[in-house]
């Protein structure tokens, strides 16, 4: 950053230049001035609604785009997560009193035998500054935590997550019981993770392999819109 | 069986960095070549050299493939194609390392063996004990690794510039396991201080060069 960007100070920005700005310090990875920028706009009386998907979402998306043209790369990616973590902090509980869209519910984890869940939480983050509820299994599930959850939790998503090869075929364990126990078809099921690809999640039978967190999120609300639809025509 | 590297690694014409950014060329003598990943440049011309098998060539593709595995099956099928013409068989010397069975598909297609397990650590530790371990925890380091280790984790994870993401990477991690190809008391000194510096318990489990050896020999008796 120059002096003069350090000069910037955000309560001083109108509100289209705060935003901006917030894109740029989330691009930045700088969490202290997301935070500032979040409780900003919330002085302003911006919704938290507004602000996550406006601010935080926005920014995150341009990051996004920029990871998947191989302008940033995860270290860079994960600044930025951290910083968004920040705001979506202040943001969360205020989200929960103001009744912000709900777009759905996804159950996600890694699966067993595998630990990286660098990739699994960006998608949590991202799923929920788009208005999904998310129940987070964390790391190395076994097909039961899975099954107890979606059921439990009444999901419409199950979300699975492997960074190693040998891992990822369990995905086709969970998905062969959902079939065996005759729920495969009541959930949304999207894969994703280093290694995996789209004929491999059309192959174990998930709806969808997801390449990215920004893929994830458009994929469910396709998913979970084209259900509604079937649902209403029913 | 040589469990341990038996020639001093300096007497190689092997330099980490070059095999990590560009591999090694072979040497244009012998007539079966093995394509094999740099960071086993050294163990292989130890095994070679110790069991007089002249026959058998070496060349390496860069060893930071390693850090992109989408990239590896491309990189031995055109090594394949170049050198295929040249010598009486080829052999891969890598494992499934990240590819996600592509490498595997590829080498059958080519008609060209390769290593088994899913990637250095299950064939230097034994594929089948490595399984057996099912070390979900453990974060593995090589002799070539611990060398190279601000190359291949450090740098390319940022942890130089943001030490701070290194619990958003490691925090699931208990243990860094060293296996250790030779026994050097300067490079289980230096795995040990990876092992610090990643905030992870530490443990050196002497490997020597496991199932490589067996499948060496196998390639070189052909």
């Amino acid at each position: 950053m120059s002096d003069e960007e350090d000069d910037i100070i955000l309560s001083e920005l109108d509100d289209e230049e705060l935003v901006q700005q917030m894109f740029d310090d989330l691009y930045d990875g700088l969490k202290e001035e997301i935070e500032e920028g979040v409780n900003i706009l919330l002085e302003r009386g911006w919704t938290p609604y507004d602000i996550l998907t406006k601010a935080l979402v926005g920014g995150m998306t341009i990051v996004g785009h920029d990871f998947r043209d191989g302008i940033l790369f995860v270290p860079e990616v994960l600044l930025a997560a951290n910083a968004m973590k920040g705001g979506m902090a202040i943001l969360k509980p205020l989200l929960a009193e103001t009744g912000a869209p709900r777009m759905g519910k996804m159950v996600i984890g890694t699966v067993k035998g595998d630990i990286h869940d660098i990739g699994k939480n960006l998608v949590s983050m991202m799923m929920e500054g788009a208005g999904f509820e998310i129940v987070d299994l964390g790391i190395n599930n076994p097909v039961e935590d899975y099954i107890d959850a979606i059921k439990r939790e009444e999901a419409d998503i199950l979300g699975m997550s492997a960074l190693l090869t040998t891992t990822m075929p369990y995905m086709k364990v969970v998905i062969d019981t959902m079939v065996e126990q005759g729920i495969r078809d009541d959930y949304i099921v999207l894969v994703g993770g280093a290694p995996l690809n789209e004929e491999f999640g059309k192959a174990i039978g998930a709806d969808a392999y997801c390449r990215d967190a920004a893929v994830a999120v458009e994929t469910a609300k396709e998913f979970v819109a084209r259900k509604h639809n079937q649902m209403s025509a029913g | 069986m040589c469990p341990t590297m038996t020639t001093a690694p300096d007497a190689f014409p092997t330099d980490d960095t070059a095999l990590t950014q560009d591999g090694l060329a072979p040497s244009g003598k012998g007539r079966v070549l093995l394509i094999a990943c740099g960071a086993l440049a050294r163990e292989i011309l130890d095994i070679k050299a110790t069991n007089g098998w002249d026959h058998l060539d070496l060349t390496c593709l860069p060893a930071i493939l390693h850090n992109h595995p989408e990239k590896i099956t491309d990189a031995v099928r055109a090594a394949v194609a170049k050198h295929r013409a040249a010598y009486d068989q080829i052999c891969v010397a890598y494992a499934d390392c990240g590819t996600g069975g592509l490498l595997e598909q590829a080498c059958a297609e080519m008609g060209v063996e390769m290593l088994g397990g899913a990637h250095c650590y299950a064939f230097f530790d034994g594929v089948t004990r490595f399984a057996e371990r099912d070390e979900v925890t453990a974060f593995y380091l090589t002799d070539f690794l611990a060398r190279q280790f601000d190359a291949f984790v450090w740098k390319p994870l940022g942890l130089d510039r943001h030490p701070a993401l290194r619990d958003m990477y490691f925090g699931n991690y208990q243990t860094l396991v060293y296996l250790a190809q030779t026994d050097d008391a300067a490079l289980t000194a230096k795995a040990q201080d990876c092992a610090d510096r990643l905030g992870l318990k530490f443990e050196r489990r002497m490997t020597g060069y496991g199932d490589l050896q067996a499948s060496v020999a196998d390639w070189a008796a052909r």
